[in-house]
């Protein structure tokens, strides 16, 4: 059912764990549903230098996430914020129907994240 | 890489003698059982050997026994049949929380019918109480279907009991008995009950075939309608090779029952003991009114899925009732109903043992997951949560 990207991404999740002191930290989903993911990144001068993820979920979940900060490592964070869950799941070749809308939410915890990141620069500049 | 299959509660693998005895009947005996010719004649008698051998494991007259395509025809038939056909007397029905959705989605049909429907609730441990059945019986019950044991939890449910209220009560007993049936010892009599269900391919014979037993005297309407075969309750030319299949599984089973039930029984206690022992790990279910070949257990902090495609990547068939694993958005019924909270539920694990099973399969396993659970958690943003929790003294 799954993609051999998917299940690339599911047996060998690249940037797994967190960041010690993170510029920014998004979380989506609960576990009444199923899947969390939670994003890490570290930014300097509005580049993405590093993200790390924690997941819990199904192998969709973990696949997502993982792919997810392939994508965006070096990126600036407007290039970033134009990621969307479907580019995402594109770039695994796929995912099953099922999984388009519950489990594929990694873009969405990363701009979660993105928008910690620019709320706490805008707090320090107060 | 060493492959062990513990999945036998959705399937199992077909024994080689069924296949013989299922081949013989193709090659051999294609006739139609109710022709007159020797063709028929020779079809008719494997039918009826069949029969015997199903009802012998049940303990029924071969008379009682109709033929479906499995269990779940079997379950429909016994709930629409009895509901429609007593409708007169009554239009409540009782089942409860943990059917399979054989039963509970036949409930549900007869509900837009405009029959009443009582859903019992379970207990922690999956099982109905006494006090709940008494209290739900009204005059205008006509009948009461519960299983004999839960698929996903193994719980055994006290049907014996339970028929005798019932019967009391002057209703009709009907025990989804598909997960029992040829697993522990079963008898029609003993429990009482009026009907019936069970399935080939729990049971080493082949899928699309199954059975409900009728006790005599009982009315029922059947669900479809042609020729006269099955007593004129299930019409229609008879599933021959998937019959002799079933009833070469269900001799097998009344052979071996009780070799096999004492060494399911040896291996599922250490296959819950080892598992258990891992920290935040929990039996589901109860712990010793439970199927020889069942385990379920709750893993805190990880989702199903993942570990069933973990697992699958190391050889190991299992299930989930993770909703990721069904296609819907809820875990399992079953749990939800025992009151297992959601984000527990969607961490479940069932393995379920077979006659393939051997005490080197639980090594490996027992060796294995431990591996992969401490993989998961290691990603899972619930379980440094939790270790937060721990460090942190609360405030």
């Amino acid at each position: 059912m799954y993609t051999d990207k998917v299940m690339d991404h599911f047996m060998n999740p690249r940037n797994v764990g967190e960041i010690e002191k993170p510029s920014g930290v998004g979380e989506v989903g609960n576990p009444t549903c199923g899947d969390i993911m939670r994003i890490y990144i570290d930014v300097e001068d509005d580049i993405i230098k590093d993200v790390k993820f924690k997941t819990f979920g199904c192998g969709a979940a973990i696949a997502t996430s993982s792919i997810c900060t392939e994508l965006v490592i070096g990126k600036s964070i407007d290039e970033a914020l134009k990621l969307t869950n479907e580019a995402v799941a594109e770039a695994l070749d796929g995912l099953p129907p099922q999984k388009m809308h519950c489990s594929n939410l990694a873009a969405d915890a990363l701009h979660k994240a993105i928008a910690d990141y620019k709320a706490k620069r805008e707090d320090s500049k107060e | 890489m060493r492959r062990v299959y513990l999945d036998h509660g959705a399937t199992t693998p077909v024994h080689p003698e069924v296949i013989e005895a299922m081949v013989a009947c193709m090659r051999d005996h294609f006739g139609n059982p109710s022709s007159v010719h020797s063709f028929g004649r020779e079809a008719k008698k494997l039918l009826e050997d069949a029969r015997s051998n199903v009802a012998k494991l049940i303990g029924a007259r071969p008379e009682e026994i109709i033929f479906t395509s499995g269990g779940t025809e079997a379950d429909n038939l016994a709930i629409f049949g009895v509901a429609r056909a007593m409708r007169k007397k009554g239009n409540h029905i009782i089942t409860s929380a943990i059917e399979h959705h054989a039963v509970l989605d036949a409930c549900l049909a007869l509900k837009k019918e405009g029959f009443e429907i009582t859903v019992l609730p379970v207990d922690e441990y999956g099982m109905v109480k006494i006090e709940d059945l008494k209290a739900a019986l009204r005059p205008e019950t006509t009948l009461v279907t519960i299983m004999h044991a839960n698929n996903e939890v193994g719980t055994i449910q006290p049907i014996q009991e339970i028929t005798r209220i019932v019967k009391e009560h002057g209703a009709i007993m009907h025990t989804d008995a598909v997960q029992t049936a040829g697993k522990i010892p079963v008898d029609v009599n003993d429990l009482g009950v009026d009907l019936l269900s069970a399935s080939s391919h729990k049971i080493y014979g082949p899928k699309g075939v199954g059975c409900l037993y009728i006790r005599k005297g009982t009315k029922l309407f059947p669900l479809t309608h042609g020729g006269g075969q099955e007593r004129k309750r299930r019409p229609g030319t008879e599933n021959l090779p998937g019959i002799v299949g079933f009833g070469k599984a269900a001799e097998i089973m009344t052979r071996d029952l009780p070799e096999e039930t004492s060494r399911m029984t040896k291996l599922r206690n250490r296959l819950i003991e080892g598992l258990t022992a891992i920290p935040e790990v929990k039996l589901n279910g109860h712990s010793t009114d439970r199927l020889p070949i069942n385990v379920n257990v709750s893993i805190r902090y990880i989702e199903g899925e993942s570990l069933l495609l973990m697992l699958d990547m190391k050889g190991i068939a299992g299930s989930s009732g993770s909703a990721c694993t069904s296609g819907s958005l809820d875990p399992s019924h079953v749990l939800l109903a025992m009151g297992i909270p959601h984000e527990i539920a969607h961490g479940s694990l069932r393995l379920t043992l077979g006659r393939d099973n051997s005490e080197a399969d639980i090594d490996y396993v027992l060796q294995v997951v431990p591996e992969i659970i401490e993989r998961l958690r290691a990603m899972s943003p619930l379980y440094d949560r939790k270790e937060a929790q721990t460090c942190t003294p609360i405030k």
